[in-house]
Parts: structure tokens; C-alpha cells; sequence
């Protein structure tokens, strides 16, 4: 599955990206982490408070770091 | 009520500490002990009470309100909005395309954008505690009218024209459909919930900031200790008009928040720099910063970065000098 990380490059969006590998490893998912940083996508997402999370061009998540339980249930949806 | 810091700061700094009260350096640490316990046991007890409050507000309410609002009325309100939603700016390009997406004129959402570093909790409940509610009462409004002002001339001059191409066609279509985004609602929050994001800001917000107040009650201590009284006063005198644009170009190239400024202001004025040019020296600090114009070229074009910089440059000579000039009815700086 492949995971967005919408966001500018703040502290919070690398912190995401982080912890969502980290849960894919624990999990021994399949998962790529992307980080996207383009404005005019993250637009498109209707996102306006960073970072954001996509799976699979599908939002789950804006305005925070996800927590560990919130990050288990999208992978585990998708597996 | 505030005096027991005072007392703090009397019993650390000349008992414990055994240091002289007519000594510049016994005036520094006093100055430091005093602010420092003052601000933390303030930000603690407003921002908790304050997020309480402010729990159910987002971004997508915000944008809801504002969205087909009357242009006059607009400035206001973004500007009012900026001030109190909680807001990182980190997420300033998210956000100002989410709002031109939805057909928010440009002025109104920058209006939201202006003002939201200058006035926030953690600046209003320093001001208040270090300057007195008659300085904070100025500051507010100070930040609101750069906004609105800043807000109101983008629009003039039809700002959205030089908008990235991709932004501008965000906007044209929402102006076309009437705003077409769609939004979804949460649920109203438990009061445990609530109580949860208001720890969880406060927790964020002190983690954040707590540096600043160091740093900047530090600057404020030295300038306090080492500065001769009148100093300000008898070098850049009744605040000629000059010194508002001097302390304007002074205050460009430094980047703070206004949590960092704000005890140094405290200092400036103690001091005897003019009220008008204080503020004028704190907006270009806080309101103006690079990172912030070099995220905007994402969505802005370089001729209206440049106006943008121009109006700013602006208003904030203009708040001081207006300051200046009334300083005296109000009994304040």
C-alpha cells in the first residue's frame, strides 16, 4: 500500500513519516512512505492543517501527529 | 496580584542570592527571577483554561464562517479568526490555498494570515502580566488593523491576479461554482475530550515556547541591568519620526516570535523608547520574517510578495507614528 505524508517539511511531518515506518516494520507490512511536499497536491487533498496522511489517494488524517494506535488501524485495514 | 512574583524574585535575588538591589547585576537577576516565574505560572493557568475553550474551533470552521462573508465585514472577522484559531505556520500554504479554494478572497484570508503571529494567547497573557491591560488593549488592536488594512489593499489592487496559475484557477473555479467544497462536521467534543486537547496543547505550546521566554526575559534582564534609565529617552529623544523607520529596518533581519519579543519590549519602554516606535520595532520582528515570504513564493508570484512586503513595511510606520503621536493621551510607554 502506499502512504502519503502531506506536508511542508515541518518538524510534525517528518515525526509522521517516521512513525508510520516504524509501525509498518513492527507490523511487517508491505508499505512505501512518501512525503509530499507540493502544494497544489496537497490542495487537491483539501487539506489545511498539516501534516496529513493519504492511503491510497484516500485521506485519513490531517492537523496532527498520528498516533501509534490510529497508524495500526489504517495498516491493518489495508493488509 | 501579581506582587507575590515580585516578593519571589525580592526573597531569591537579594536574600538567597544575597545580591545588592542598586547593583546592575542584582537588578538583572531580579528583572529575570521575577519575569520568568511570572510568565510560566501565567501560561500555564491561561493556555490550559484557553484551549478549553477554543477545543471545538478549526480551521474548517473557520473557513465555513468566512466563506461568502460581506468584503468589509470579512477583514475583520479573518483577521479576528487568525488571531484565535489555533494555527502552526508551518501549515500557512495549506491553508491559504484551502481557503482560496473556497472562494475566500485573497485579502481576507491573508487578513488571517497577518495577524494569527502577532496576537495569540501566549503574547496577550505576556503583555498583560508584564505591561498592563491598557498596552495589551493597544496590541490587539495594532495586530487586527495590520490585518485588516494589509487585508483591504491586497484586494484593492486585485491581489489574486498574481496568485500562482494553479491557485488562481482554484479560485476562479470556486468564485464560478459559489464555493463548492464540501465539509464535513465532527461531533461535538466529551468534556474529557476536551480536557485531552487541552492538555495536549498546553503541553505543545510550552514545549515550543519555553526557550523564547528564556531567551527573550534574558534580553529584557540585560537591557534592564546594563542600560542607564532614560537612556532610550535622551539618545533617540521624543521619538523623532525617524526612529519608527530605524527601528522598522532594525527589527527586518531579526526573526522571533512574539513570546521572545515581548520582555524585551518591556525593557525598551521601561527604558524610554517611545511607545509608537516599540510596537513598530515588535511587528517588523514577529509579523515579517523570511521563512514565511519563501513559502508564500509557492503560491504567490513574485510581484505580489513584493507588495505585500511594501504594505507591511508600511503599516507598521504607520502604527508607530500613530502611536507616537498619542502616546501621551493614553498614559501608557
Amino acid at each position: 500500500m502506499k502512504v502519503e505524508v502531506l506536508g511542508s517539511g515541518c518538524k510534525k511531518c517528518v515525526a509522521t513519516a517516521e512513525r508510520i515506518t516504524e509501525v509498518g516494520q513492527a507490523l511487517n507490512a508491505e508499505v512505501t512512505v512518501e512525503k509530499v511536499t507540493d502544494a497544489e497536491k496537497i490542495m487537491r487533498y483539501q487539506v489545511m492543517s498539516t501534516p496529513g496522511v493519504a492511503i491510497d489517494g484516500k485521506l485519513v488524517h490531517s492537523g496532527s501527529v498520528p498516533s501509534r494506535e490510529d497508524i495500526e488501524g489504517w495498516l491493518k485495514g489495508a493488509a | 496580584m501579581f506582587e507575590i512574583f515580585t516578593r519571589l524574585a525580592d526573597w531569591l535575588a537579594y536574600g538567597v542570592l544575597g545580591l545588592q538591589a542598586s547593583s546592575r547585576f542584582g537588578a538583572a537577576v531580579h528583572f529575570f527571577i521575577e519575569d520568568t516565574t511570572k510568565i510560566f505560572a501565567l501560561l500555564v493557568v491561561m493556555i490550559y483554561l484557553i484551549a478549553l475553550a477554543r477545543a471545538s474551533l478549526d480551521l474548517e470552521r473557520t473557513r465555513n464562517f468566512l466563506q461568502g462573508r460581506h468584503r468589509l465585514a470579512g477583514y475583520f472577522l479573518g483577521s479576528g479568526f487568525g488571531a484565535v484559531t489555533p494555527f502552526c505556520s508551518c501549515s500557512s500554504i495549506p491553508l491559504f490555498l484551502g481557503f482560496t479554494s473556497a472562494g475566500i478572497p485573497v485579502g481576507i484570508t491573508m487578513a488571517f494570515l497577518l495577524t494569527s503571529p502577532v496576537i495569540n494567547e501566549v503574547a496577550v497573557v505576556m503583555l498583560w502580566g508584564l505591561l498592563g491591560w491598557k498596552f495589551t488593549v493597544a496590541y490587539v488592536a495594532v495586530g487586527v488593523g495590520v490585518g485588516v488594512l494589509g487585508g483591504l489593499l491586497l484586494d484593492a489592487m486585485r491581489a489574486e491576479r498574481w496568485l500562482q496559475p494553479f491557485a488562481a484557477k482554484a479560485y476562479e473555479a470556486a468564485t464560478v461554482a459559489d464555493g463548492g467544497v464540501e465539509v464535513s462536521v465532527r461531533k461535538p467534543l466529551t468534556p474529557r475530550e476536551r480536557h485531552r486537547f487541552a492538555v495536549d496543547e498546553l503541553k505543545e505550546i510550552v514545549g515550543r515556547i519555553w526557550k523564547w521566554v528564556f531567551i527573550g526575559v534574558a534580553l529584557g534582564a540585560g537591557l534592564h541591568g546594563f542600560v542607564p534609565e532614560g537612556w532610550f529617552a535622551a539618545n533617540l529623544g521624543a521619538g523623532q519620526w525617524w526612529t519608527v523607520p530605524a527601528a522598522v529596518v532594525a527589527g527586518l533581519p531579526l526573526y522571533s516570535n512574539a513570546t521572545g519579543v515581548i520582555p524585551v519590549l518591556e525593557s525598551l519602554l521601561g527604558k524610554g523608547l517611545p511607545l509608537g516606535t516599540t510596537l513598530a520595532f515588535c511587528l517588523s520582528t514577529v509579523a515579517a520574517s523570511f521563512p514565511e515570504f519563501v513559502l508564500l513564493k509557492q503560491v504567490m508570484q513574485w510581484r505580489l510578495l513584493a507588495a505585500l512586503f511594501v504594505i507591511l513595511l508600511v503599516n507598521f510606520m504607520l502604527v508607530g507614528w500613530i502611536f507616537n503621536g498619542i502616546a501621551p493621551w493614553l498614559a501608557i510607554g
